[in-house]
Formats: C-alpha cells, sequence, structure tokens
C-alpha cells in the first residue's frame, strides 16, 4: 500500500492552481502532483506515491550507499 | 529502471548476508514493520538468506489488512447506494466484508470505481454533479498527504458532492502496542521507509528510548532491506538502542514538511480500532470538525451494520508478528487468495498473501 516508486519529471505545469509533473517511471509515463515538492524540477528523481510525488532521491546519497555497501566486509576479508 | 535496479545487486546482497553472518552471535527477533517491506522479503526470499539467528517478525503495516470489518461493512453499503459513486484504491475491492466485497457489489450493479488517486475523484464528482462521491480514505501517513489534498482541494474548487470514508492509521501507535503486548517477542524494528518520507523519524526517537529498542528506518528493495537488518543486528549486539536511517537517500530527520503541515490541516488524530487487533489509542486520523461537510460517516446514516468477524483466522496474531501465515491451520487449504478468511490473505501485502503467492505453502 505504501508503495512509492522512483520516476524522473520530464515536464512541469499548473492544473487550476495545483502544481502537476509528468513522471517517467523507465518508459511508462503518469502525472503526479507536486504540491508537497514544490523544490523539485525538470529531470529530478521522485518517488511518487498513489499520484503525489513525496520526496525527492538524493543522488549522492544513493551511490555513497551503494559505495560503502561494496567495501562491506573488505576489511575484515584482510585479516 | 533508476534506483531500483542497483538495490537489487546479487553480489551486494551477498555481501550483506555475509557480515549478517558475521555479526550475530545470539537469536534476535526484528519486524519489519511494512507490508510493503513484508512483500520484498518474501518475493525475494531475503528471510531465508539469513542466518537462522534472525528471525524476522511481520508487522501490522498493511493498511488494507487492519481497517476493521466494520468500516468495510460501512463502505460496503455506501457502495450499494444508487445515489453514491463509490471509489477505492484497488487493493480494497476484494476484501471480504460481513457479505460480500466490492467486487460482488459492481456485479449487482453498484457503481464501484477503482482511482490511482485520491484526485481523481474530485474529476468524478464534477462530471457528476447529480451523484454522491464517496472515496474510502484508507492508508498510512504515507498515503494521508495525498487524501488530505483531495479535501482539502474540493473545498476550494467548491465542489459539494464529495465526501470521504476515512480509515487512516498511523504508525508509532502500533509499535507501542506491539512492545507493550505481553507475548511481545520483538526487540527491534526496521521502520516504514515511505512513511518516514512523509513524517520524518522525529517521533520514533522517545519510542526508542522508552522501550530500549532499536529502530531502522529502511527501503523496499532487497539491498535496504538486507542493510537495514545489518544496522539492527549490529545495534543488538551491541546493546544500542538508537534511531538510525538505511533510507537516506529518500528520508530526512524532519520529512516533508509540506505534507505533514497538509495532514493536520485536515486531519486530527483519533483512537482507531485495527482489524483482528483492537483499539489502539491515538492510532488514526479523522476529519478535522471544519471539514465536516466532507465526512461519509457524518453525512450518511450508517448505524445498524452489524460485523461478523469469521471465525478460523488468525490474522491478529500474524499482524503483531506472534505467529507467522505457516503457523495457521486453514493457511493454504480453508484460505487461499481465492477463497481469503481474513485480510492477511486479501492484500497483496498482507502476510498471509506474501507467503502463499511466493509458495510457502508448498514446502514443509
Amino acid at each position: 500500500m505504501c508503495l512509492a516508486v522512483p520516476g524522473k519529471i520530464t515536464e512541469l505545469r499548473d492544473e487550476s492552481g495545483v502544481p502537476m509533473a509528468r513522471v517517467d517511471f523507465g518508459g511508462i509515463t503518469r502525472d503526479a502532483c507536486m504540491a508537497y515538492l514544490p523544490e523539485a524540477g525538470l529531470g529530478d528523481y521522485v518517488l511518487v506515491h498513489v499520484g503525489f510525488a513525496i520526496t525527492k532521491v538524493d543522488e549522492e546519497v544513493a551511490q555513497q550507499t551503494l559505495a560503502d555497501l561494496k567495501e562491506l566486509g573488505e576489511l575484515s576479508e584482510l585479516e | 529502471m533508476k534506483y531500483v535496479d542497483e538495490f537489487r545487486n546479487h553480489s551486494l546482497a551477498q555481501k550483506l548476508v555475509t557480515e549478517i553472518r558475521r555479526t550475530v552471535t545470539k537469536p534476535w527477533v526484528i519486524m519489519e514493520v511494512c507490508g510493503g517491506q513484508t512483500h520484498s522479503i518474501v518475493k525475494y526470499g531475503l528471510d531465508q538468506l539469513l542466518p537462522g539467528e534472525i528471525e524476522l517478525a511481520h508487522g501490522p503495516g498493511c493498511p488494507v489488512c487492519v481497517t476493521s470489518l466494520e468500516l468495510i461493512d460501512r463502505a460496503h453499503a455506501l457502495a450499494r447506494r444508487p445515489d453514491v459513486i463509490f471509489c477505492s484504491f484497488g487493493d480494497m475491492l476484494r476484501v471480504p466484508g460481513s457479505a460480500g466485497d466490492l467486487f460482488q457489489i459492481k456485479a449487482q450493479g453498484g457503481d464501484v470505481r477503482v482511482v490511482y488517486s485520491p484526485l481523481d475523484c474530485l474529476k468524478i464528482a464534477r462530471a457528476n454533479p447529480e451523484k454522491r462521491v464517496v472515496f474510502f480514505a484508507i492508508g498510512f501517513e504515507t498515503t494521508a498527504p495525498a487524501n488530505a489534498m483531495s479535501v482539502w482541494q474540493a473545498r476550494a474548487q467548491g465542489i459539494t458532492n464529495y465526501s470521504i470514508l476515512v480509515s487512516h492509521v498511523t504508525v508509532p501507535p502500533a509499535m507501542i502496542a506491539v512492545l507493550d503486548s505481553p507475548s511481545n517477542r520483538v526487540q527491534a524494528f526496521l521502520g516504514a521507509g515511505h512513511v518516514c518520507a512523509v513524517m520524518g523519524w522525529e517521533e520514533y526517537e522517545p519510542l526508542a528510548e522508552r522501550f530500549r529498542v532499536p529502530i531502522v528506518v529502511t527501503g523496499f528493495e532487497p539491498l535496504d532491506l538486507l542493510e537495514g537488518v545489518l544496522m539492527a543486528a549490529r545495534q543488538l549486539e551491541q546493546g544500542r538502542h538508537e534511531v538510525e536511517n538505511q533510507y537516506a537517500r529518500a528520508v530526512a530527520r524532519e520529512g516533508n514538511q509540506e505534507a505533514k503541515r497538509m495532514i493536520f490541516r485536515v486531519f486530527e488524530p483519533c483512537d482507531r480500532a485495527w482489524r483482528g487487533i483492537g483499539v489502539i489509542p491515538g492510532s488514526g486520523y479523522q476529519l478535522r470538525e471544519e471539514f465536516a461537510a466532507y465526512d461519509a460517516a457524518r453525512l450518511f446514516d450508517l448505524g445498524g451494520i452489524v460485523s461478523v468477524e469469521p471465525e478460523n483466522c488468525i490474522s491478529g496474531l500474524i499482524l503483531q508478528g506472534a505467529k507467522k501465515p505457516s503457523d495457521c491451520a486453514a493457511f493454504g487449504t480453508l484460505c487461499t487468495p481465492e477463497t481469503p478468511l481474513g485480510a492477511t490473505m486479501v492484500s497483496a501485502e498482507g502476510a498471509c498473501a506474501a507467503y502463499y503467492n511466493y509458495g510457502r505453502h508448498l514446502v514443509s
């Protein structure tokens, strides 16, 4: 139920006063309400839940997490 | 898909499992709160990759599962009314009430519509001014901002034929209920990542302190879940009880301030009955008085409905992590996704449905 899928903002527009975006989920595009992420811009990745963007995905942090996992256990493997 | 595929990497998953094995020295019970996490764990068999010392207990974080039978029966009564267009997320359609489900009501002529976003209901309301459009507003804190926005926008746009039947639930009081239970075995939590994307994790800090329980805010992909388990196991082994954030790419400590503001403009906390568990104090949201005109429970006379729970169903114990689906005599025999006895078998995120869909009933 709390499924939220990451997608890339490809278009931003105003729909009767409500900020909306077109979001690309790996080839499938859908509308998302941007009212809760007014700072998000074109090209940003956002998590979308029931048609609402709820958070931006932080690229730098994501890469750091993966880099940390790659290093995981390497020190103890040298022991 | 970006931010999905990388977090399903096989060799990094193996590394995490090795590190978890290296870390644990004694048995620990860790509960993943969210049904979406349960689904991922069972789908990828992550629980079977873990060392025997780590038991994952499946939590109550499935809103479809915990919506009370009484509210479902009320929803069905509304959906049967000829003057109502009843809108719902798809997950609720197959949930059995005391008599039948929303699919059957639709087949019998009820105007039941599945919506992707609650804002879709406003379009339906505008297009059908002679009808009363009711939305079944279920969900945790992740969904509350969207449902709140539909009411806020209905008022702003002067839409008067829209209302919501509120069944909102919140996570922290449910975690307290699990920890307060005399039969509790849970020693650490994987926090629900998307609930925290909205709410942040400040409200979990007093909980970690009070119950001396580690809480790791965790994402939904296999690497997220394994890393969440590793972080929780390290805390348990080191005797720490902190709130940590595994899902830092999507979750900030303060959450989404705009979304939180909208939740509390429209809703206020209330006591809520959880299916299979009972009333948990302060564990729900209801509409504020100023939005009474959008509250289906006040607009329609829904009294006189008697709800009867099916026998043979232990979903309450499963939702509290006290039992596993495979502990139930009816699992996979009397109770299947086609003939569900309880909501944990209906929702794709219910623990019973996850166990069934990924073949756990075939393994003794």
